[in-house]
């Protein structure tokens, strides 16, 4: 293809403590596309997402990445995010003391670097609270303290759309979600990541992928992707499970 | 107000709640830190003894009763031996002969700031005094040394009755209910620090608020110490008559200099039948500050005292706000956060004695130790055998940056009594690693998100305070902050 992909990483490998998870994994997404990466528990799947972004017990060994055409490999996960990289995680954790509010205007003043009106914050705030049908008190309450699973992934794609990511990375946004709340979480990816995002999706489960259809899938196991297709492959998975697909289900390395 | 018409802002409060994160750089030195030329009215010599008391006293030109006060209470602390708990190393360390403990800046006290000499005047201009005066404040006390140099309230809170003095004043104008009152919750014998207080006293606050009387907004005293060596003695008084209520603020910085500085208040509060006394405290003094102070209250039968207390800086703090419970359902909080930086100690605690029925406490202890620094919790809960019906609820929670940083816990519980509730819990944490990356991921830096995460932790006391000292408490953490990797 001519044109540059949005997000692009070659032959990555990651290590925690000197184990190798991944193996050498390489993937280019351009702008509007979605890629979903399936695979087992323990596939090494989250590790890959992670370690993208920038966790430090995890040791990118190899390869490099790219966000629009600039090499972001070795940059810290906070200059990532302020260049346009986004990921939605699976387990968010809690910061007490801090409300949504006040995080969520810090980050989009560390991402867009200017500090937007108050009125203008309240308002847009406002407007995404009730298209992902959070409660407005939600604003005040302490950054993922005591949100149920539904809603911390819920608050998830809501910095999404406050952040407007150009990739984003969304770690198992499916898991523990109902079928109602999965739409709404489902809606708000559709809806916030168009033409001009990236998209890669990890997921264990084709579930999601019934809301957000992918445009590629890969199937992650053993630290690699071991065929790439199109979404039929997601159902082919779904139906038959991940055994016998040539990778050690058993690898429970990084849950 | 005649105060109203002069003073231009120095800076605008940042109601940005936000603020802790956006100015990355400053430091104490430069904003509290500096300090004026010394032009005083009277500045005595070094050391203490009773030709001292005997001049601070006659100065003063108080009454007999005081000066004897005074004296013996000189006795009291000549006698007692330093205490033999807490730091024990940093407290032997205090040379009493090297101490100024009287220092007059000048002759008599403003009564608006164009009284005040120039360069005293502009060091509160740049401390936001006379500004947070205009906006948001019932009364203003401004000492500066030993002495009140500033003095206001707004004039209806006077036609209510209310007296707000220095309280070198209060002792000349209401005599008789200083008599009363003065070292009845904190005798010269409670504590060495209190002796000296009980000697050399001068400046701080007197408070009376007759019956039913709200003040409504707060009333703020501000301690600075200029001079080297200082030592600063304040003490205050506050009498909350029956069913009243009052909120007083106080603040202190300090210049910043290689030799040590003494500051040692006594306080003491009286709420009344169904009186409500909160006291807030925002503490910021430079690392070459003594600060050991005493303050208790006393809270009659339905009355409210809550102590709200903020301590940063200090070399060495040793402050356990208390609360006597002495009638039937009183209640008594103490809120309190102590910031530890390197090479400081902080030992704040709280205590709380339970002596009638049906009264309840809350003590919520939070604690940030940095580098090397050291936060200790010191609490003591007592319960009276017969004072049933009692509810305790004790809070401590520390959190550590890098791995040389140190909290210790001693709590003590004295109950005597079956029949009462009693909760306790402490907490020791570190900021973790899945925090900062979490808040790295959004695009904070590792520095904004630690200082967003220690805010956080902070937030139960902050939110108690009004707005512009959350700010300013915020900012004074990030300043703190800096460099605290680990």
């Amino acid at each position: 293809m001519a044109k540059t992909p949005i997000f692009a990483f070659e032959d990555i490998r990651i290590a925690i403590a000197g184990k190798e998870i991944v193996k050498g994994v390489t993937l280019a997404i351009h702008a509007g596309e979605k890629h979903a990466i399936m695979g087992p528990n323990g596939s090494g799947k989250s590790t890959l997402a992670n370690a993208l972004m920038g966790h430090p017990s995890y040791q990118i060994t190899a390869g490099r990445i790219h966000l629009n055409g600039e090499d972001i490999t070795d940059l810290e996960p906070d200059e990532k995010a302020r260049r346009g990289m986004f990921l939605a995680f699976q387990y968010p954790v809690a910061v007490p003391g801090v409300s949504v509010a006040n995080f969520l205007r810090s980050a989009v003043k560390a991402r867009f670097g200017e500090q937007i009106s108050a009125k203008d914050f309240r308002k847009t705030l406002k407007e995404k609270f009730k298209l992902l049908e959070i409660d407005e008190s939600f604003a005040t309450r302490y950054l993922n303290e005591g949100f149920s699973g539904g809603e911390k992934k819920r608050l998830e794609i809501l910095q999404l759309a406050m952040l407007k990511p150009s990739i984003a990375l969304l770690d198992e946004t499916d898991s523990g979600l109902d079928v109602d709340a999965l739409r709404i979480v489902a809606d708000g990816i559709n809806r916030h990541c168009g033409d001009d995002v990236g998209v890669l999706l990890v997921t264990h489960y084709q579930r999601l992928l019934n809301y957000v259809k992918p445009n590629f899938v890969h199937m992650f196991i053993n630290g690699q992707i071991v065929r790439s297709g199109g979404p039929e492959l997601a159902l082919e998975l779904d139906e038959k499970g991940y055994e016998g697909k040539g990778g050690d289900v058993a690898g429970e390395v990084a849950a | 107000m005649e105060t109203a018409k002069t003073l231009p802002a120095e800076t605008e409060p940042n109601s940005d709640p936000n603020a802790g994160i956006s100015s990355i750089g400053s430091d104490y030195e430069t904003r509290y830190g500096f300090h004026d030329p010394e032009t005083y009215f009277h500045k005595g010599r070094k050391g203490v003894n009773h030709e001292v008391v005997e001049m601070i006293s006659r100065m003063k030109k108080e009454p007999d009763w005081m000066r004897e006060f005074r004296h013996q209470a000189l006795d009291v602390f000549l006698s007692k031996p330093m205490p033999r708990w807490g730091d024990t190393d940093l407290l032997n360390s205090i040379d009493f002969d090297d101490i100024f403990y009287y220092i007059r800046p000048m002759e008599n006290q403003g009564k608006t700031w164009d009284d005040v000499p120039e360069n005293i005047k502009k060091t509160f201009d740049r401390l936001g005094i006379p500004e947070a005066e205009r906006k948001f404040l019932a009364g203003v006390s401004a000492q500066y040394e030993s002495e009140v140099v500033y003095h206001s309230m707004k004039e209806d809170l006077q036609k209510k009755g209310i007296v707000f003095l220095d309280m070198d004043s209060g002792l000349r104008e209401y005599g008789d209910v200083v008599r009363k009152h003065f070292a009845t919750v904190i005798p010269a014998e409670d504590n060495k620090f209190a002796a000296l207080n009980s000697a050399v006293w001068s400046g701080g606050s007197f408070i009376y608020v007759p019956p039913g009387v709200d003040v409504g907004i707060p009333l703020q005293a501000y301690f600075r110490i200029n001079a080297e060596n200082m030592g600063q003695f304040e003490r205050t008084l506050i009498i909350a008559d029956k069913g009243s209520r009052v909120h007083y603020i106080e603040g202190c910085t300090a210049p910043v200099y290689s030799t040590n500085s003494l500051h040692s208040a006594v306080v003491e509060l009286i709420a009344m039948e169904g009186a409500y006394i909160r006291y807030t405290t925002i503490q910021n003094w430079s690392n070459n500050i003594f600060n050991l102070v005493t303050k208790r209250a006393v809270a009659h039968t339905d009355a409210t005292v809550e102590w709200v207390d903020g301590n940063i800086g200090s070399k060495l703090t040793m402050k356990f706000p208390c609360v006597y419970l002495v009638g039937e359902r009183a209640k008594g909080e103490i809120l309190s956060v102590a910031f530890a930086g390197d090479g400081q100690h902080q030992d704040a605690g709280a205590k709380i004695i339970h002596a009638a029925p049906n009264t309840s406490s809350r003590i919520t202890s939070k604690s940030i130790s940095k580098g090397k620094g050291r936060a200790s919790y010191r609490g003591m809960v007592k319960v009276y055998p017969k004072a049933t019906g009692c509810k305790v609820s004790v809070e401590c929670d520390a959190l550590l940056l890098g791995k040389d940083a140190r909290s210790d816990t001693y709590p003590t519980m004295e109950i005597g009594e079956d029949n009462v509730q009693v909760e306790h819990e402490a907490r020791v944490s570190k900021v973790s690693e899945e925090q900062i990356f979490y808040l790295q991921s959004r695009g904070l830096s590792e520095d904004e998100a630690r200082l967003l995460i220690v805010n956080g932790f902070i937030e139960p006391f902050t939110k108690e305070l009004p707005m512009e000292y959350a700010v300013e408490l915020n900012r004074l953490i990030e300043l703190e902050m800096e460099g605290s990797v680990g």
